[in-house]
């Protein structure tokens, strides 16, 4: 398709405080607005035809981005992929985030494009949903005068579909302080090194556990083989009940496999992204294992 | 329309801009900066790189009015009057320019690097230019001038592509 050159007319407008992002959100035609690195391409396409667009970036909180011992990351859902990237406490304590942020597209994109853009955007591929699905977090909507709080197993509902009700907006994502020791490890099958969209985005999150029989509790994210981003939950009871060794990791990347319903279109064929899951998988398993028992072998 | 305050290259401008300009249409069609190329208007290509606030940003995919308040620098704007930076004589150089589209986008993403890393490897060199896409060079030149540029001495050329 060759996009005429620039945007289709709408009106901009910048919403200063929640207040009046939702008195904007009520005209008909608005939509919101952070980074625009999928809206902008979505409109040259005409595939949505805003009338009014309000710019959120700058509500108070939608950049900010702060870490406590406790209470884990607040990440304003207009911080961008490079805050999350370059982020001292990103890189020690949710090192799979900084991975599946960085992996979005190009370092010019990733100054632009926001972590609230790329989870509401609600693409199958979307590169950061994994990882914030493997670190539990939690979404926080904005209501008039009242917060939800909604879990990111259960927030992308379909292909663009969100668990956002109508009057609300995303105005942070929450992710708990990670389980003591964890590793956690995001690895993304694309056509280069230029972050591409994703054929198979897979995440991994392990840490030791008493409780379980293995000693050990890993929890993985699909991304891109499905409708929506999801868990494999047969693959995590594998990995809980078993001693880690390289039959377990083959056992648990079957079962994520298996959840795995991708549809051949042009970046890749079904089988082979099925294929592809089971591959990542036990390689993500792997690397997660080396470093959360090293030397124990598997 | 929207009244605008930008520092272009260091110098104030002010501009009426319609909601649905982009930077990039600014530059080009209202300020005559055609430094800086549309190449697809889909932030994949990296031929319209300017620095926002010293930051790389595809200027395709940001509002005009988004500039409001912000400092913009384009190619035009790293030289020194008549005195090349020492990044583009590099590029002349090391004949890191073929056809010269992607070559604006690739100095301004070049620049924000050095500013951020001076010493820049080998990694780094590729990781800022990933975004700008080069159909003539195979890219070994140009990360061969970015890292002359640098100062550094190693050179990588017969590496290979670049990607």
């Amino acid at each position: 398709m060759l996009a005429r050159p620039g945007l289709p007319s709408f009106e901009y407008v910048q919403a200063a405080n929640a207040a009046e992002v939702h008195s904007l959100m009520q005209q008909s035609g608005a939509r919101l607005m952070m980074g625009g690195t999928d809206l902008f391409p979505q409109m040259r396409e005409g595939v949505c035809e805003p009338e009014t667009i309000v710019d959120v970036k700058h509500v108070p909180g939608m950049r900010d981005l702060s870490y406590d011992e406790r209470l884990g990351l607040n990440i304003g859902a207009a911080v961008t992929m490079n805050q999350l990237v370059r982020h001292r406490d990103v890189q020690a304590h949710y090192p799979i985030l900084a991975q599946a942020a960085h992996s979005v597209a190009s370092y010019q994109l990733r100054n632009r494009a926001t972590i609230g853009g790329n989870v509401c955007n609600a693409s199958p591929c979307a590169d950061t949903s994994p990882a914030v699905m493997v670190l539990e977090g939690v979404m926080v909507l904005q209501a008039k005068g009242a917060e939800r709080n909604a879990p990111a197993a259960d927030f992308v509902t379909g292909p663009g579909q969100t668990a956002i009700e109508p009057g609300e907006f995303l105005a942070a994502i929450r992710l708990p302080a990670p389980p003591a020791g964890a590793v956690g490890r995001y690895l993304k099958l694309g056509r280069s090194r230029l972050g591409d969209l994703s054929i198979v985005g897979v995440a991994v999150l392990g840490y030791p556990d008493p409780a379980a029989a293995s000693g050990y509790r890993f929890r993985i994210a699909l991304g891109s083989v499905a409708p929506i981003p999801l868990r494999a939950p047969a693959a995590e009871e594998i990995l809980a009940a078993n001693t880690p060794s390289e039959e377990t990791f083959a056992a648990a990347a079957e079962e994520a496999m298996g959840v795995a319903t991708p549809i051949t279109d042009v970046r890749a064929g079904a089988t082979y992204q099925k294929m592809m899951v089971r591959a990542l998988t036990i390689r993500a398993l792997r690397d997660v294992w080396a470093e959360l028992a090293p030397g124990k072998g598997a | 329309m929207h009244t605008i305050t930008v520092t272009i290259n260091g110098a104030a401008e002010y501009l009426a801009v319609r909601s649905n300009m982009t930077l990039l249409q600014m530059l080009r069609e209202e300020l005559g900066l055609t430094g800086t190329k549309n190449g697809c208007e889909a932030g994949e290509c990296g031929a319209c790189t300017v620095l926002l606030d010293g930051e790389p940003v595809n200027a395709c995919m940001v509002l005009a009015v988004e500039s409001d308040g912000h400092q913009v620098i384009t190619v035009e704007g790293l030289a020194e009057g008549d005195e090349l930076a020492p990044l583009q004589e590099s590029f002349i150089e090391l004949n890191a320019v073929q056809c010269g589209f992607c070559t604006p986008g690739m100095l301004t993403s070049a620049h924000a690097l050095l500013q951020r890393h001076p010493k820049p490897t080998e990694d780094e060199i590729e990781e800022a230019v990933l975004g700008n896409l080069c159909r003539c060079t195979g890219y070994v030149r140009i990360v061969d001038a970015i890292r002359d540029a640098a100062g550094s001495s190693a050179s990588a050329s017969g590496k290979g592509g670049a990607r």
